[in-house]
């Protein structure tokens, strides 16, 4: 900003110092932000928006008559007879489970990772590649990959484990919570690099002088990480905290490839159940009703979330 | 359906085509509720009859299909031959998995960007046929004069909707019984004579078991699902009502049936905790010597020079014979637009497929057509044939539009119970029930689609 005035200022006072200073048209911002701004609107906006027109229909894009239903499609989720809202109901535990379990690893250890990575050794930008690297993976190649490792029966863990003797046939996928851990662990192994980044980079902008002025003080290791790292790091906490619940929240592909939503649909998830009802059945009505479901009880965790830490910073 | 399906709303079509792909599903949802694709199909039905031959000038078909494993070259193969044959006919042939397909080919057919030909499972066929994607063939089936006869008659009546035509049977892919000579032998049982009744079943287990090995790995998953309802149907349970509109496996044979497969799990023939799809590679490595499994695996088995295996008909563990099968079928597309020329060149095709599916048939399917499946080339084919062997003891899901649905219900219970977490009977009640509940769902879903 600064640069920008002062740049300005000096070519102004080049030309003729009695002409007013130009900033550009009113509208210029505007103009900068319009290509994102219409992205957002055609494809987070509009169908946002219209999804909510859709959730009062019986919808199908493909069938001209598509009833108005009114609020139906929200009632019959709340309807205790009927079956269909007693599934929507577990896949959105089983999210709620899966987000309970997964978020503080996802917080916790890719903190303590970037904390040794920021550390300087030998090998140091090696590592830091090598943390990132399964994040690099799409979920199709996690998905199979994990699908032969953790396989209860002809997978590679439980052989080592079998061999090693510490235990046999782990029930990995087939058998819950075995299938949470799993879940949980692939995810933590999968997008921890990314977390870990965004530590790394908030972790490099906390001064050296405050870790110098420590130590001449007689601040062990472990006061430096409370009382310099920790509140240093708090808005990139808050950031890595609030993008680790959503991520979660919206967790699909793990249990679609790996445990299938099983056993039963212990580890259905809401998208997946979502995405079946919407893709699978054609009831993209009832579908896109439920989307909004699940979006209300993400703006009232996330506002939840911000009021708490707005309390933290003060 | 609207009223006029002329210039004016084909313009409309698509300039809303060209909204739709630039935009997510949603969009395409919002810009193509009305009008429908099958306007054009009627306004087309006023024109010339087809013939049975293409001598127009050149064309070009888009044929879309999900054999994106082991049947793809082999399709592809079919298609090459076609177009050499055909001077004047060029098709195009892309594939994709089966799910993305089948989510991308409405989308398609909505913006007009469809393709002219498809394949589609048996069961899907009255799904998409009420979703206004499918284009009725009966001009095609009238002018080839296809008859019920020329084909296996369960995969035939399956392509009718409302009284009308929508696909023209490809094959059938039964499951069937595969067995590890190799292990037989290590269990003191003859290789060459694989049991085929529940009593020689059943002892044939007990030797296996004898000789440290488990005998039949039971998936919880779709493989074991197929196996069961097989085995309900042998022992004289019906999934579902005649009209398919009730769900009714919650029946004492179907649940001695499911006792059944869940006995050999308890009794331990079958480790517990199967996992998708560790029986049939259990089967690949010669760690388990039966293994219930489609057709379609014999490409996969057959490249595995170490493993001596065979193929027999399902034995009889109930009454009497029963095999779920699945079948492909050839279809076509709802379009802005089918140019007569274009009908006619595909009704070449259509016909040409069906008449050579011996090529078809070497990729792991057993042929529709009866004369090509009674045909010297097809009995000298490998393994095949046996499954033809199962042809008229086959069964397919009702060709409903929405039963995927139930079929899903019923084999998310199936899990259940093979993973030992729910007793059998409450599963099959419960799901039944759950079943019915969709069932009557997608009966007011789709009896507004006409």
């Amino acid at each position: 900003m600064s640069v920008q005035t002062s740049s300005a200022t000096s070519r102004a006072a080049a030309a003729a110092p009695a002409r007013p200073v130009r900033r550009g048209a009113p509208w210029t911002p505007y103009a900068f932000l319009a290509p994102y701004l219409l992205l957002f609107v055609v494809f987070v906006a509009v169908p946002a928006v219209f999804g909510l027109w859709i959730s009062l229909h019986n919808w199908d894009y493909l069938i001209d008559n598509s009833p108005f239903v009114g609020l139906e499609n929200y009632t019959r989720l709340f309807d205790r007879d009927s079956l269909a809202a007693g599934d929507f109901w577990q896949s959105m535990r089983a999210t709620g489970i899966f987000t309970l379990y997964s978020v503080p690893p996802l917080v916790a250890i890719p903190l303590a990772v970037a904390v040794l990575l920021n550390r300087s050794f030998r090998g140091r930008t090696f590592f830091r590649a090598v943390f990132f690297a399964p994040y690099v993976l799409g979920i199709a190649v996690i998905g199979v990959l994990f699908g032969f490792i953790l396989d209860p029966n002809i997978g590679l863990l439980n052989d080592y484990l079998g061999r090693l003797g510490i235990a046999r046939n782990i029930p990995w996928t087939t058998s819950v919570p075995e299938a949470w851990i799993s879940l949980v662990s692939v995810t933590v192994w999968w997008t921890l690099g990314f977390n870990a980044v965004i530590y790394l980079a908030g972790l490099q902008d906390i001064p050296r002088e405050l870790y110098e002025a420590a130590s001449v003080d007689g601040a062990n290791s472990w006061q430096r990480f409370w009382h310099i790292t920790l509140p240093g790091l708090r808005r990139v906490l808050v950031f890595v905290i609030t993008i680790t619940v959503l991520a979660s929240a919206n967790m699909f592909g793990q249990s679609y490839l790996i445990t299938h939503g099983g056993p039963g649909s212990e580890t259905r998830v809401a998208i997946m159940f979502i995405a079946e009802e919407g893709l699978g059945n054609f009831r993209m009505g009832s579908a896109a009703a439920m989307s909004y479901v699940l979006m209300f009880f993400l703006v009232v965790l996330a506002t939840g979330m911000f009021a708490m830490f707005r309390r933290w910073e003060d | 359906m609207a009223t006029n399906p002329g210039t004016g709303s084909r313009t409309g079509r698509a300039a809303r085509g060209g909204v739709a792909a630039l935009s997510a599903v949603l969009l395409v949802a919002a810009c193509s509720g009305g009008g429908g694709p099958r306007a054009a199909q009627e306004a087309e039905e006023s024109a010339a009859p087809l013939a049975a031959t293409y001598e127009g000038p050149e064309v070009t078909l888009q044929f879309w299909n999900g054999f994106t494993g082991a049947d793809g070259p082999f399709m592809q193969s079919l298609v090459d031959e076609f177009n050499t044959e055909h001077d004047n006919i060029t098709v195009a042939m892309e594939s994709q998995a089966w799910a993305e397909y089948y989510e991308s080919v409405p989308a398609a057919v909505s913006t007009g960007n469809g393709p002219h030909i498809g394949a589609m499972h048996v069961d899907q066929v009255a799904t998409y046929a009420a979703r206004n994607v499918l284009s009725s063939v009966d001009d095609v089936a009238e002018v080839l004069a296809l008859e019920e006869d020329a084909f296996a008659p369960a995969v035939w009546q399956a392509g009718l909707y409302d009284d009308r035509r929508y696909s023209v049977p490809l094959d059938v892919h039964p499951i069937g019984f595969f067995y590890n000579r190799t292990l037989m032998e290590q269990a003191g049982l003859d290789p060459e004579n694989p049991p085929q009744d529940r009593e020689s079943y059943e002892a044939a287990l007990d030797a296996f078991q004898e000789a440290g090995i488990q005998g039949h790995w039971v998936s919880p998953y779709a493989p074991g699902a197929r196996m069961f309802e097989s085995l309900a149907k042998q022992f004289g349970a019906e999934l579902y009502s005649e009209d398919g509109e009730q769900a009714t496996w919650d029946s004492p044979e179907a649940l001695e049936a499911l006792e059944w497969m869940l006995g050999l799990v308890e009794e331990g023939h079958s480790p517990p905790d199967v996992a998708n799809p560790a029986e049939a590679i259990a089967f690949q490595n010669g760690e388990n010597p039966f293994y219930w499994g489609g057709i379609w695996m014999i490409n996969t088995f057959a490249p595995e020079t170490d493993l001596d295996w065979g193929v027999a008909p399902l034995p009889v563990i109930g009454e009497e014979q029963a095999v779920f099968a699945g079948s492909h079928q050839l279809v076509l597309l709802e379009r802005q637009e089918w140019t007569p020329d274009e009908r006619q060149a595909s009704a070449v095709f259509i016909d040409w497929v069906v008449d050579n599916s011996l090529g078809w048939a070497e990729g792991g399917q057993v042929p529709a057509a009866a004369e090509v499946r009674e045909s010297p080339e097809f009995a000298a084919l490998p393994h095949v044939p046996v499954f033809a062997s199962e042809l008229e003891d086959t069964f397919f899901p009702p060709s409903l539009p929405g039963i995927a649905e139930s079929q899903t219900i019923l084999w998310t219970a199936l899990n259940e119970v093979l993973l030992g977490d729910r007793d059998p009977q409450e599963a099959l009640e419960e799901s039944a029930r759950a079943a019915n509940e969709a069932l009557e769902r997608s009966r007011e879903q789709f009896a507004t689609a006409e």
